[in-house]
C-alpha cells in the first residue's frame, strides 16, 4: 500500500492544532504555613498523626483537604487564592481546639491572597517544660518538668510519660528503638521527672540518636512531645 | 410483460407485510430482560432473583478475601504486595466501611414486588418474604457493626425529578435502634422460615429459623457489650446516639442474647450441635470447615460449588507452597502471638517452650514437639512445622544452628550449601522457608490450616475449591450464650456453655464458674473463631481495640508475658523459626531448636485510633445528605 504522505502531514497538523488549546490549570502557588502554638510556644506532636482540615465553599459539594501536622507542630499547604476554613476535627491532637456551642470544632477563616503565615492557637492539657536530654555511657538521660495547663473541669490525668529514642529523626511510640516510661500515678514530683533509656546496638553503627519525651494524657489519643533533640555520643 | 408480473408480486408481498399494525410491529417484548411480572410469576423465578440477593451479602474476612484475614497481627501476610499490612502504623478511618444502599433498594423492591404479586401461593410468598427480610436485616447488621447507626430505609425510595432531594435525605438512626431492628426482624420472620433439619448440606446456605436466631443472638450480644463497655470510652459516642448505646440498656440486650442462643441450643429451631465426628481432635476441628455433608455445626453459610462458576481460591492462596498443585500459596502465616495464645491442656497459659530455665535452648527430636500438649484448635487452625497437608509434610525450617550459636542458612527455598567443616552440598533451608521477605514462604514459621481444602485440585487455578464460608456456627452460639450469661452474673451457666466448646478441643478439665472472667471470654472467642471475621468486631464492641493495637512496638520479652490477658498488646506479628542443630558428635546433633524472630518486613506497629471504632462515612455521602452526622474522633 502506498503511504500518502500528505495525510500524515495533515494528521500532524490537526494534532498540533488541537494541543494549542490550553487544557490545564496552573498549580496553586499561594502557600499557607504556620504551626501549633500555645502562648507562642510550639506544640510538638507525632508525625503524620494529628490532622487538620481545610474547607473551601462555593464549588458545589464540600469535602475537606486533609493534612497532618509535622512533628514540630508545623504545617504548610499550597492553595489557590480564596476563602478557606480550617478546623482540627474533634478528638484529634493532645490539646483543646475551640468548639462551637453545639460541640463542633470552631473554624478559623483564612483569606488567601498570596502567601501567608498563620499560627494556630490551641490549649494543650499538659506541656513538657525545660527538657534536658543528654546521652552518655550508652544511655539517654532526660530531666524535665510537666506543667498542667488545663486545670478546669475538663482537666485530664497523665496516663504515662515516656522517653523515646530512635535512630532517625522520627521519634514516637511507633518509631523508636528504645523507650522507658513511667505511669502517671508513679510521678511524685511534676517539677522533676527523670527518665533514662539504654541505647541498643544500632545496625549499621551510628554515633548519634534522636530522642524526645512523649506524654500520654488519659482519654486523649495523641501524645504531646518535647522537641526532638539529636544526641551525638 | 413479464416484468409487470414480477412487480405485482413484489407489491403484493410488500402490502401483505404492511398489514401488521404499527403497534404490533414495533412493540416487541425484549428477549434479554425479564419483566417484573414474569420474575414474580412462579417460585423458581423468584428464587433466581433471591439468589442474586443472597450472593450480594457482605462479609468480612472471608475465604473470598484472604488479606483481610491476614491483618490485625494475628498473622503475617506472606505476599510482598500485601506486606504493607505490617509496615503501616494502623488503619485509615474509612477502612472496613460499606455503604451499599443500591443493595438495600433492591431488597426493598424485592419485598414490595413480592407483596403485590398474585401468582404465588401464600406459604411460598411468606417464605420468600422472610428470606428477603433476613438478608436485609443481616446487611443492616453488617453496616451497623462497621458504621454504627445508618439511615434505616425500609421502602424503595424514588426520585420525582423535581430537583429537590430533601425528602430523600434520611438522618442516621441511633445505634441501639439498628440493633433493635435486627432483633425485631429476626423475631418476626422466624415463624415463616424453614427449620434446618440437616437433611441437605445446602440447607444452611439459605435463611432458616436457626440463622435468624443466630443473627439475633449475635446482634443482641453486640449491642449489650457496646452498651456495657462503651462506658469505658465515652469519647467514642455521638450526642445523637448514632454511635454508642446507653449503659443502662446492657442487661436487656444480654438477656435477649441469652434467650436467643438458648432457643438454638435447646434444639427447637433446628438440629444443631457441635461437630464431633473424628477421633483426632485437631482433625475434627479443621473438618468443621471442610465437611459439607450433614455438618451439625453450620447454621448459615455462603456455599460454593465446583464447576458452577461460584468457587473460591482460598486453598490456592494459602496452601503450603512446596509441592503444591500450583506454584504459589503460603500467604497467611499465623503469628507466634496467635500460636502461643492457645492454652495447655491444664487450662494454663504459657509461651511455646524454646529455652529452659537457665536460658539454654531446648533440643527437640521431633519438629512438632514444642506444640504438644495444647488446645487441639491450635493444630486444627495452624499448619505447624512437622505436620502434613494432602499427605505431604511441610518443610519449614530456616537453617542450621552451628555449635558456636551462629545460623547457617540460605536465601532461596530449599537451597543447598556446603556446611562448614563438611564436604558435599546439603539442603540448608526448608522448601517452605521461612526466608525473610521471600513471599509465599512460611515467614512466621507457620501456615494456616483452617479452610484449606484437602480435595484434589482445590489448590489449582483451573479447579478451585467449594468449601463453604460459615457465617454463623453452633460453637459461636454457645460462646455467645456463655458471654451473655457471664455478663448477667450467671457464671455457672457461662461455664457450662463454654466447657462444651472447650471439651471438643480436648480441654477436658472444666473451668469452674469462678474461673470465667472477661479475659477467658475474650480468649475463648479468639481461639475458637480465629480467621472467621470476628477479631475486629469483637475487639471493637469490647472497646479494647485501642489497647490491644496501641501503636507501640512489641519486644520479644513482652511477647511471652501476660498471655491470655484480653488487653495484651498485639501490634506486630512475631515469628518462631525452626533450626536444625549441627554439631557432629554431640548428643543433640540433628535435633530441632526454635528462636523467636521479628520478620524483617515488620516495620510498623498497628495503631487502632478512637476514630477507627466506626468507619468513616465518605465526604461524598455527607455532601449529598447533610443530615448524615460525622463519626466521632475523625
Amino acid at each position: 500500500m502506498r503511504i500518502k504522505f500528505q495525510f500524515i502531514g495533515m494528521l500532524a497538523l490537526m494534532i498540533s492544532a488541537a494541543s494549542c488549546k490550553k487544557d490545564n490549570f496552573d498549580a496553586p502557588t499561594s502557600s499557607l504555613k504556620g504551626k501549633l502554638v500555645y502562648q507562642g510556644e510550639a506544640i510538638n506532636v507525632e508525625h503524620d498523626r494529628v490532622p487538620f482540615e481545610l474547607y473551601q465553599y462555593g464549588f458545589g459539594k464540600v469535602g475537606a483537604i486533609v493534612q497532618t501536622f509535622a512533628q514540630d507542630g508545623t504545617y504548610s499547604s499550597l492553595l489557590f487564592n480564596g476563602t478557606f476554613k480550617l478546623i482540627v476535627p474533634n478528638g484529634q491532637g493532645p490539646f483543646k481546639w475551640k468548639q462551637t456551642a453545639a460541640g463542633a470544632p470552631d473554624s478559623v477563616t483564612i483569606n488567601m491572597n498570596g502567601s501567608q503565615v498563620l499560627d494556630l492557637e490551641v490549649t494543650p492539657y499538659y506541656l513538657i517544660r525545660t527538657p534536658q536530654i543528654t546521652a552518655a555511657g550508652g544511655k539517654v538521660m532526660s530531666n524535665f518538668k510537666i506543667e498542667k495547663i488545663v486545670t478546669d473541669a475538663t482537666a485530664k490525668d497523665i496516663e504515662n510519660v515516656t522517653l523515646y529514642v530512635n535512630k532517625t529523626q522520627f521519634v514516637s511510640g511507633a518509631d523508636n528503638i528504645a523507650n522507658t516510661g513511667i505511669g502517671g500515678g508513679a510521678i511524685t514530683d511534676l517539677n522533676n521527672v527523670i527518665l533514662s533509656a539504654t541505647i541498643p546496638n544500632i545496625v549499621p553503627t551510628q554515633n548519634f540518636v534522636f530522642a524526645r519525651i512523649g506524654l500520654k494524657i488519659a482519654g486523649v489519643e495523641d501524645r504531646i512531645f518535647s522537641p526532638v533533640v539529636k544526641l551525638t555520643f | 410483460m413479464k416484468n409487470i408480473y414480477k412487480l405485482l408480486l413484489a407489491a403484493t408481498v410488500l402490502s401483505m407485510g404492511g398489514c401488521k399494525k404499527d403497534s404490533e410491529f414495533l412493540n416487541v417484548e425484549p428477549t434479554s430482560i425479564i419483566t417484573t411480572d414474569l420474575a414474580f410469576s412462579n417460585p423458581a423465578n423468584v428464587l433466581s432473583v433471591l439468589g442474586d440477593l443472597y450472593n450480594r451479602q457482605v462479609d468480612f474476612s472471608t475465604v473470598k478475601d484472604w488479606y483481610s484475614m491476614a491483618d490485625f497481627s494475628e498473622s503475617f501476610p506472606s505476599e510482598n504486595g500485601r506486606a504493607f499490612l505490617v509496615q503501616r502504623n494502623g488503619w485509615g478511618y474509612g477502612e472496613w466501611g460499606t455503604w451499599d444502599y443500591g443493595y438495600i433498594r433492591q431488597l426493598n423492591l424485592f419485598l414490595e414486588r413480592l407483596e403485590i404479586s398474585t401468582s404465588l401461593t401464600a406459604p411460598d410468598k411468606a417464605k420468600f418474604k422472610a428470606e428477603g427480610r433476613f438478608l436485609r436485616a443481616n446487611y443492616y447488621f453488617e453496616m451497623t457493626k462497621r458504621l454504627g447507626g445508618v439511615p434505616l430505609i425500609l421502602t424503595p425510595l424514588s426520585y420525582d425529578f423535581s430537583g429537590k432531594t430533601d425528602d430523600l435525605q434520611y438522618a442516621r438512626s441511633k445505634e441501639s435502634e439498628m440493633y433493635d431492628f435486627v432483633i425485631r426482624e429476626a423475631e418476626e420472620i422466624k415463624g415463616d422460615l424453614p427449620t434446618d433439619g440437616k437433611a441437605n448440606a445446602t440447607d444452611a446456605a439459605r435463611a432458616t429459623k436457626g440463622a435468624a436466631m443466630a443473627m439475633q443472638a449475635r446482634a443482641a450480644l453486640y449491642a449489650g457489650s457496646i452498651a456495657k463497655y462503651g462506658a469505658s470510652t465515652p469519647q467514642v459516642s455521638l450526642p445523637g446516639g448514632e454511635v454508642g448505646i446507653p449503659a443502662n440498656m446492657a442487661v436487656a440486650y444480654y438477656t435477649k442474647a441469652l434467650a436467643a442462643a438458648k432457643e438454638i441450643i435447646s434444639g427447637t429451631v433446628g438440629n444443631y450441635g457441635l461437630y464431633q465426628k473424628k477421633a483426632d481432635l485437631a482433625d475434627n476441628f479443621s473438618s468443621i470447615f471442610i465437611d459439607k455433608g450433614n455438618n451439625p455445626e453450620a447454621i448459615f453459610i455462603e456455599d460454593f460449588k465446583l464447576k458452577s462458576g461460584k468457587v473460591h481460591y482460598f486453598t490456592g492462596w494459602n496452601q503450603p507452597r512446596y509441592g503444591a498443585e500450583e506454584e504459589e500459596g503460603g500467604r497467611i502465616n499465623p503469628s507466634l502471638n496467635f500460636v502461643e495464645s492457645f492454652e495447655k491442656l491444664d487450662n494454663s497459659f504459657a509461651p511455646i517452650p524454646i529455652t529452659d530455665g537457665s536460658g539454654n535452648p531446648i533440643y527437640y527430636s521431633s519438629q512438632v514437639d514444642p506444640f504438644a500438649g495444647r488446645d487441639a484448635r491450635l493444630a486444627g487452625t495452624v499448619m505447624l512445622p512437622g505436620t502434613s497437608f494432602k499427605g505431604r509434610p511441610v518443610d519449614i525450617w530456616n537453617g542450621y544452628l552451628l555449635a558456636d550459636g551462629s545460623v547457617f542458612s540460605g536465601d532461596d527455598r530449599g537451597q543447598q550449601k556446603v556446611l562448614p567443616g563438611t564436604t558435599g552440598l546439603r539442603q540448608v533451608v526448608g522448601f517452605d522457608g521461612p526466608i525473610n521477605a521471600k513471599e509465599f514462604t512460611a515467614q512466621s514459621g507457620f501456615y494456616l490450616r483452617k479452610y484449606l481444602d484437602p480435595a484434589i485440585g482445590s489448590g489449582s487455578r483451573g479447579t478451585n475449591s467449594e468449601l463453604p464460608f460459615i457465617r454463623y456456627r453452633y460453637a459461636e452460639v454457645l460462646l455467645n450464650a456463655a458471654e451473655a450469661a457471664f455478663e448477667l452474673g450467671m457464671s455457672a451457666d457461662a461455664a457450662g456453655y463454654m466447657n462444651q466448646v472447650r471439651a471438643r478441643a480436648g480441654l477436658t478439665t472444666p473451668l469452674t464458674p469462678g474461673e470465667i472472667t472477661f479475659d477467658r471470654i475474650v480468649h475463648e472467642r479468639r481461639a475458637e473463631l480465629a480467621f472467621e471475621g470476628h477479631v475486629l468486631f469483637d475487639h471493637k464492641r469490647w472497646r479494647i481495640a485501642h489497647q490491644v493495637w496501641d501503636g507501640n512496638k512489641m519486644s520479644p520479652a513482652e511477647l511471652v508475658t501476660n498471655i491470655g490477658k484480653a488487653t495484651k498488646r498485639n501490634t506486630q506479628p512475631y515469628a518462631l523459626w525452626a533450626y536444625k542443630y549441627f554439631n557432629p558428635g554431640n548428643a543433640n546433633d540433628g535435633k530441632w531448636v526454635y528462636r523467636i524472630v521479628l520478620p524483617s518486613l515488620v516495620t510498623g506497629a498497628n495503631n487502632f485510633q478512637f476514630g477507627n471504632y466506626y468507619s468513616a462515612i465518605g465526604d461524598d455521602i455527607r455532601a449529598n445528605n447533610p443530615k448524615i452526622v460525622r463519626q466521632p474522633n475523625q
